[in-house]
């Protein structure tokens, strides 16, 4: 959510349209009342600030939402950490957004650290399976984690072409 | 530049047509391989990886740039010489193996060690003690017919390793493989690595890119990312929680 304030500030309301736009369908269970409360927390945690601005006649007012400088510095932190705790594509994906959508970030650049990072998990992994006297029951959760992280590293080179391209097209698109 | 890489190449720009249907398959490629260094080169297809490799073994001459091999420049030398280079000090791996059919593996092998002027018998000693290293000393007459897609590329690796090559250039060598071949071309791989063997690989598979000591990716004919991987693995089978953290 951080990062999706950082391209710049917004509603709340502009904040969850960001936020469904960046993960597709799978940002359709995200609610109102979430957003409202997590930026609450993050203001709590001196993350974020907020303005009220004068309302329209037919609506309340409402409060525009901005990064502090903590905040921003919180979100230069999540980017560029490796750390793929779990197999969280989602996590990984809004980054790549984030960073595009902000400019805070080439999306490529983080693609290649990511990989970096895995295939360093996929030597250590594999290296372990290619010694002939590891037990074969050991060796059978080498093979599943070697088969984990190539999946992985095949959805980065994914992510790799689409991110290039779109930056091919940026680039033209303004000389 | 130091002097003690094996293979240089600086500013290796390699064009493909002209006017708007130019394409710049390799476009200033500046790259030091230090002697028994491994390293793997990956991106997508279409990226010039092959047309790189093609370019470091002399297979193909750069449109622009310079290339050293062993202290050698090698994308101005006459085709003769070129062919010598090739034959003498530069081990071949495709994709496809590239086997004579007509000739039994251990046939295969020595012969670019006969082509290079070495003793029959000689060349066929040599032979035998490669196919026994890639672990095929039983499979010797066999026509490469008779054997596993793996097992012909290991023939076709002990064939690269036949001369006693400064350096071994592999493009995609798993690409025709199955899971349990391809651990064997790595498992040989990694034997030559920790051997001292320099070795390019150009290859989208990652197993390859984890035995190295370095990896590039390259996108659109140049370098994308050059990551060195400190110190060689122990082997050890311990701390798979570490590698693949949330995985349990």
């Amino acid at each position: 959510m951080l990062a999706m304030l950082a391209k710049e500030p917004a509603y709340g309301y502009e904040l969850r349209s960001r936020i469904r736009a960046a993960l597709g369908p799978l940002g359709e269970a995200m609610n109102a009342g979430q957003v409202y409360v997590t930026l609450a927390r993050l203001a709590k945690a001196g993350l974020v600030t907020s303005q009220r601005t004068e309302g329209l006649p037919d609506r309340p007012d409402r409060r525009v939402y901005a990064l502090t400088p903590a905040g921003q510095q919180r979100v230069a932190a999540w980017l560029t950490e490796v750390s793929w705790p779990k197999p969280d594509l989602g996590e990984f994906h809004l980054k790549l957004v984030a960073a595009a959508a902000g400019r805070l970030a080439d999306p490529v650049a983080l693609v290649d650290a990511q990989r970096r990072e895995l295939l360093r998990r996929l030597r250590e992994a594999q290296r372990a399976a290619l010694d002939r006297s590891v037990d074969p029951v050991a060796g059978l959760l080498l093979e599943g984690v070697v088969l984990r992280l190539r999946a992985d590293l095949e959805w980065l080179e994914a992510c790799e072409r689409a991110w290039t391209e779109r930056g091919r097209i940026q680039r033209k698109a303004k000389p | 530049m130091s002097e003690s890489a094996l293979l240089r190449a600086r500013g290796v720009t390699r064009w493909y047509g002209r006017g708007s249907a130019l394409v710049r398959a390799v476009d200033e490629v500046d790259l030091e391989v230090p002697a028994g260094q491994t390293v793997a080169v990956m991106g997508p297809s279409g990226c010039g990886k092959s047309t790189l490799l093609h370019l470091l073994g002399g297979l193909q001459r750069p449109t622009d740039g310079e290339i050293w091999l062993a202290g050698h420049r090698i994308d101005t030398m006459s085709e003769r010489a070129l062919a010598r280079m090739r034959r003498q000090h530069i081990g071949f791996v495709f994709q496809s193996f590239h086997l004579m059919d007509e000739l039994t593996a251990v046939e295969n092998v020595e012969l670019a060690a006969l082509l290079a002027g070495q003793s029959p018998r000689r060349a066929r000693r040599r032979a035998l003690d490669l196919l026994d290293r890639v672990g095929l000393a039983d499979r010797a007459t066999h026509l490469p017919s008779a054997l596993s897609g793996g097992q012909r590329q290991r023939v076709a690796i002990a064939r690269a390793l036949s001369n006693e090559p400064l350096i071994v250039l592999a493009d995609e060598p798993t690409g025709n493989l199955d899971s349990a071949a391809t651990l064997e071309v790595l498992r040989l791989f990694e034997e030559l690595r920790t051997a001292g063997q320099t070795l390019v690989v150009v290859t989208h598979d990652a197993r390859i890119a984890a035995i190295a000591d370095r990896m590039i990716s390259m996108r659109d004919g140049a370098f994308a990312d050059d990551s060195r991987f400190a110190g060689a693995g122990n082997g050890s089978a311990a701390g798979t929680g570490t590698i693949y953290g949330g995985w349990r």
